[in-house]
């Protein structure tokens, strides 16, 4: 096991109230292994990525719980200290390159930096392993795309850049927030084909975060659902898409159009995606729920394990 | 219902000139669409697939004359839109309106949602006042919307609803033909399910005819009678749903359908990998637009432009490699 979420809760104080993005989320990431965590707006997924790389924007602040890299709580570590893991031990991708990107800087003197940074190495050896970087992340021409800015290069390969720059440390840990998002979808499969070979290759753990099920079906081996905060299942990617347990993993799954499933209507979830300020009693979920029952208002189902490996948040289930 | 087409795109071109050269000399254009002809019946709705930058969104407003073509034209109900005088063009929005991907984006946040919806009424002198907000209220209702919504602003709004507010803004003049441009792709997905089932509602019941750009093969399997496909500013294939979804024939559209993520493991076809990323419509290859990406181009693709077209099944396709055979 290479990283340890427990009890994770990430609050943000506004005039309105204390939003709790992430409310009490634990999972484990084994190495070179994928967790898809999926969810949609307001879910807290991107809020959990961000929450463990200390990067949680202000005034939201992390409010408790641990994250152990290989037994080490980031978390409890000064800042200066953070500063040496971030981006060396665990590194993010983000869905648009561009907001990432410094725009005016070439791409290889930006993954130079980065390098540099957590490296003992001169001005050209971190240069030469930009180079090489832009090449393992499928860059044609890696000498001459390094002297390139960002807005000379499309999408697809700046989202490459952001790849090298995150693995120009070989972390343990990949965050990847919606990394494909942004991306066509000719596109999308050349990247997630390489973050499949990277993590095969350098044994990275994966975070996946995404709201496409589609994507985690095809690349987490676990995935784990989250609404409103929390996670409401976590399972194998093979056991959750063949018997999705919760009533949300079950309507998201029916709601998604699929290729040669013809149908008059698409299911659908009534309601909107919540208000994490005004949240019903009990589970979250229940006022959309086709399965609610009384005891749902009263009671917030805690993520317990049904059947061997599979943990459902669900008094029905 | 007419005879012929509702809608029928004939040789649609815009360029857009780019960068500088000295008074507009020499300067390079983008040809982002790049002589397209559709036909739309009545009451049909057209998916419209494409990626970034192939065109299709400039192709939705060039159908709408919201933007103007470079060459071709676009005949509504029979008329050629480029003969009509300002007057009657503008007589003519009426029955064509556009719902955008981006609610938010396409919604005055300083106007109240009765008025944003009532806008189109106001400006074509439809009603009077009184009867304006009935027809309001009558289509915040149809679309979803709660009674108290005429009242409010757009930041009151989820991404779902502002949606349909969009949808009840372009319903208001009672249009015969709408573009859906993105219409459900900003959207989560169980919210996308909600808006995807009320515009096939709103379609059968008010008999509609739709031109539905999306990149999502999903979603387009989903609403479309007829499905084209486009690459580089062209229409590549063209075909109903069925035929389409069943028996690709170009090597685009093969790729497309086999990089859509699949749910089932069991189903999951081999994905077609394409080399390099699409070409800048500024410098097209020559020959075929997706000759430089394709597994299967041959020394023809260089030189020759495949022309789109069709034998059987009414499926027309423009690739040399992959011709349909006559009907």
């Amino acid at each position: 096991m290479v990283l340890e979420v427990d009890g994770l809760e990430t609050v943000f104080p506004l005039e309105r109230g204390l939003l709790r993005a992430v409310d009490g989320v634990s999972f484990t990431l084994d190495a070179g292994r994928v967790l898809g965590l999926v969810g949609e707006s307001g879910s807290g997924k991107s809020m959990t990525g961000l929450s463990l790389m200390r990067l949680v924007p202000p005034p939201g602040r992390i409010a408790a719980g641990a994250v152990r890299l290989d037994g080490r709580d980031l978390l409890a570590l000064p800042e200066r200290a953070m500063r040496a893991v971030r981006g060396a031990e665990i590194a993010i991708v983000f869905q648009e390159p561009m907001t990432a990107l410094n725009p005016v800087l070439t791409v290889g003197s930006q993954i130079a930096e980065a390098v540099a940074l957590h490296q003992p190495v001169g001005r050209r050896a971190a240069w030469q392993r930009a180079v090489e970087l832009l090449g393992e992340v499928g860059i044609p021409d890696p000498a001459r795309r390094a002297r390139d800015y960002p807005h000379q290069l499309s999408g697809g390969m700046r989202q490459r850049v952001m790849i090298a720059m995150a693995i120009s440390c070989a972390p343990r840990v990949l965050v990847a927030d919606e990394p494909t998002t942004a991306l066509d979808v000719t596109i999308q499969a050349g990247i997630l084909e390489l973050l499949r070979a990277l993590r095969a290759r350098h044994g990275m753990a994966v975070l996946l975060i995404t709201h496409d099920l589609g994507v985690v079906a095809e690349q987490a081996d676990t995935v784990a659902i989250m609404y409103a905060g929390r996670i409401v299942e976590y399972a194998s990617a093979e056991a959750l898409f063949a018997t999705p347990l919760h009533p949300y993993t079950r309507a998201l799954l029916r709601s998604m159009p699929e290729l040669g499933r013809r149908q008059e209507r698409l299911e659908t979830i009534p309601g909107q995606v919540p208000d994490l300020l005004a949240l019903p009693s009990g589970c979250a979920f229940r006022d959309r729920c086709p399965l609610v029952v009384e005891a749902c208002a009263t009671e917030r189902p805690a993520l317990l394990e049904k059947t061997p490996g599979r943990l459902v948040a669900c008094l029905r289930v | 219902m007419t005879a012929g087409p509702l809608v029928e795109v004939r040789d649609l071109r815009k360029h857009f000139p780019v960068g500088g050269g000295f008074l507009g000399s020499g300067r390079a254009v983008v040809r982002a669409v790049d002589g397209v002809s559709l036909a739309i019946s009545s009451g049909e709705t057209v998916g419209l697939v494409g990626e970034s930058g192939c065109g299709k969104s400039t192709f939705g407003r060039l159908v709408l004359r919201l933007l103007e073509p470079t060459e071709g034209d676009v005949l509504f109900d029979g008329r050629s839109l480029s003969s009509l005088g300002r007057r009657e063009l503008r007589a003519l929005r009426r029955e064509m309106q556009i719902v955008f991907q981006d609610p938010y984006g396409s919604l005055n946040p300083r106007m109240r949602i009765a008025d944003i919806v009532g806008e189109g009424l106001a400006v074509h002198h439809l009603g009077t006042r009184s009867e304006r907000r009935a027809r309001v209220l009558e289509l915040l209702t149809r679309v979803g919307l709660p009674a108290d919504s005429a009242d409010r602003y757009p930041h009151q709004f989820s991404g779902g609803q502002r949606q349909r507010i969009g949808i009840a803004r372009a319903l208001a003049v009672r249009p015969r033909f709408i573009v859906a441009d993105e219409a459900v792709s900003a959207l989560d997905v169980s919210i996308q399910a909600q808006i995807v089932n009320l515009l096939q509602d709103l379609r059968r019941e008010l008999g509609l005819t739709l031109l539905f750009i999306a990149h999502d093969l999903r979603v387009v399997e989903h609403v479309s009678d007829r499905v084209a496909i486009m690459y580089l500013g062209r229409i590549v294939e063209l075909a109903p749903r069925d035929e389409l979804y069943a028996n690709p024939r170009h090597p685009y559209t093969q790729a497309l359908l086999s990089a859509v993520p699949e749910l089932d493991r069991a189903r999951r076809r081999t994905r077609i990998t394409l080399g390099g990323e699409p070409p800048s419509p500024v410098a097209p290859p020559d020959g075929c637009a997706f000759h430089p990406r394709c597994p299967h181009a041959v020394e023809r693709c260089r030189r020759d432009v495949p022309s789109l077209e069709g034998g059987a099944r009414d499926h027309l396709v423009a690739c040399h490699v992959f011709p349909v055979g006559p009907a």
